[in-house]
């Protein structure tokens, strides 16, 4: 790996520390981070094959013998809600007798998966249930050991399945850490459960991927990339007086988030001009009832509040003027792929749904008013990156002041998790 | 006010068709925007649910006149910053099927690559049309159009912040 010019600290010699440097009043990531392929070798074992990783949700497999197809972490795994167990599994898409994927299309309900090379098949549960003339093979063979791999460990949380390749990882929960509280409010301002909505928004990005995970979480950008965004707002009736104003929280293990008042409206029960005279009641509807339940101080934050949460290392959970729930892998230094997807409340108003998805494409949409100029902006930097001259990118913002909405405090606390991982020696690549 | 069903010949349909696309590679949206009635669609379903209905599904774009015409007014803007400079594009249409008329609506089936060059990287769309086409004032005009991409997802092209 290429050394630093002007390591901050010459005692300094883990990787995490030599590309992360935190000073009193001054925060700076090397650019080497998002441009060197050792670094992105050294990110898949240390992060992605030991961090909890989004999988899919509930929803997706609501029905016994449902299933998706994912690549999580890189590797494609497939999740199933088993037929007997009624559990979701998921599993190494990989059958246990040569190799082949035995999972074949993106989605589905099946009772078996059946390798297609030499037909070893398996139930929805994991277990070899046929091995085409088994009297070929000794007595003493352990069928049982050759059932379908499942992924070290499967969690989920209110519906969120998460998986980690590393055995020894903490809970779930207690990795979630403060991410937890904020899942749940986003999710108890649901009048029901909460479902993905059909359809995936499958893109990409020519840039690293760590430069999402800032975008997804800066008020900062905001005005001056989105002015064509904003723009559309004000022609369909919205109040940009309001700004952008909040706060930013560090949530621990790397998570962060973002909460503050924007002028858009929100399906949760924020009413907008754009959301049309008809929808009013409905939206109104919504907010007299949240109150009703939570009390009007938690009802603000659900209705009112936009929230943009990272959960380390990939995944956002955007409860702004939609709710998306986004996640996306490095395939390259320089390249990213993304899966994104809309969250909605189960048997949702048909109208208020509608203006849902409208919110969603407008804005989070890769069709939309400014996700396209996201994907513009991260690329530029990519391509500033390869200009070399500039070693450092600043995310000083705000340190010295309480972290308001349109600072960085949220970005360092990716990046102080981040130096933690890289820093670690002791972690190998999981199988 | 709804005029009865006319038959068109294919060449007609193509006429129009074909000038849709030199509008678009030309980038003169505002004439692109005459092309359509006041009632039009314009929509591109997500890539893994080809038959996503907008009203219901997550699709990537769902445009009705009034956001068509934003659209256009961001595109023309030096703000659209993923369209500014703008790509180069080439629109190519074809097999072009008219269909029976439904009540005044004349659907029409086309297929189609868009070459979309900008920054140093092609990048190609490919898929089919479904547009609902109508008469009005003497005129064809687009009342609907839905564009199916073919690519199993979007990240080939990274975005869409062209109009196909």
């Amino acid at each position: 790996m290429t050394l630093l010019n002007d390591p901050p600290d010459s005692l300094i010699t883990g990787t995490g520390s030599r590309l992360v440097a935190e000073e009193p009043e001054r925060f700076r990531v090397h650019r080497d981070a998002m441009t060197s392929p050792d670094i992105l070798t050294d990110e898949q074992r240390k992060i992605f094959d030991h961090n909890w990783l989004y999988v899919g949700h509930e929803s997706e497999v609501a029905e016994p013998g449902d299933y998706v197809r994912r690549k999580v972490g890189g590797r494609p795994l497939f999740m199933v809600r088993g037929a007997k167990s009624k559990q979701i599994n998921v599993f190494h898409n990989s059958c246990t007798h040569r190799g082949a994927v035995v999972c074949r299309q993106d989605q589905g309900n099946a009772k078996v998966f059946q390798c297609f090379y030499h037909a070893w098949t398996f139930d929805s549960e994991g277990k070899l249930s046929g091995v085409p003339d088994r009297d070929a093979y000794g007595g003493t063979l352990d069928w049982d050991a050759l059932r379908l791999k499942q992924v070290a460990r499967v969690e989920s949380y209110r519906g969120f399945v998460f998986c980690c390749y590393d055995p020894d990882v903490v809970g779930l929960e207690e990795y979630l850490a403060g991410a937890k509280d904020y899942l749940d409010l986003i999710l108890d301002a649901a009048p029901t459960d909460m479902e993905i909505v059909r359809g995936t928004n499958e893109y990409g990005m020519d840039a690293n991927w760590k430069l999402l995970v800032e975008n997804s979480i800066d008020g900062y950008h905001a005005v001056s990339t989105h002015d064509t965004y904003f723009k559309y707002l004000v022609a369909l009736g919205t109040d940009l007086s309001v700004g952008v104003k909040g706060t930013a929280h560090d949530l621990g293990n790397g998570h962060a988030v973002l909460e503050y008042e924007a002028p858009w409206g929100r399906p949760v029960a924020k009413w907008e001009p754009l959301f049309g005279e008809d929808a009013k009641p409905s939206v109104e509807g919504l907010r007299n009832s949240l109150v009703e339940r939570f009390g009007e101080e938690r009802a603000h934050r659900m209705a009112d509040l936009n929230r943009n949460m990272l959960i380390y290392p990939n995944l956002v959970v955007n409860d702004i003027m939609a709710l998306t729930v986004r996640t996306f892998m490095p395939t390259a230094p320089n390249r990213m792929e993304i899966s994104a997807w809309e969250m909605a409340p189960r048997e949702e108003q048909p109208d208020v749904r509608q203006r849902r998805l409208d919110s969603f494409l407008t804005f989070l949409g890769p069709g939309g008013f400014a996700t396209p100029d996201d994907i513009e902006a991260l690329e530029s930097c990519q391509q500033g990156f390869s200009s070399g001259g500039v070693e450092w990118n600043d995310i000083s913002r705000g340190m010295t002041r309480e972290p308001e909405a349109n600072d960085e405090a949220q970005m360092r606390a990716f990046w102080r998790r981040w130096r933690e991982d890289m820093n670690r020696d002791d972690l190998g690549a999981m199988r | 006010m709804t005029a009865p069903p006319r038959t068109v010949t294919r060449a007609e349909v193509e006429d129009l068709l074909f000038h849709e696309a030199e509008l678009l590679d030309e980038w003169d949206l505002d004439t692109w925007l005459t092309l359509y009635t006041e009632d039009s669609h314009y929509v591109v379903p997500a890539t893994d649910t080809p038959d996503g209905n907008p009203a219901t599904d997550l699709v990537l774009i769902d445009d009705d006149r009034l956001r068509m015409r934003l659209r256009v007014e961001r595109l023309n803007s030096r703000k659209a910053h993923r369209e500014y400079p703008h790509s180069r594009l080439r629109h190519l249409v074809s097999n072009v099927r008219v269909r029976e008329p439904e009540g005044d609506e004349i659907p029409v089936r086309a297929n189609f690559v868009v070459w979309r060059a900008r920054n140093g990287k092609d990048v190609t769309f490919v898929g089919s049309y479904e547009y609902r086409l109508v008469h009005r004032d003497g005129e064809l005009r687009i009342r609907g159009k839905r564009v199916m991409l073919d690519m199993t997802s979007l990240r080939p092209a990274n975005d869409v912040a062209i109009i196909l």
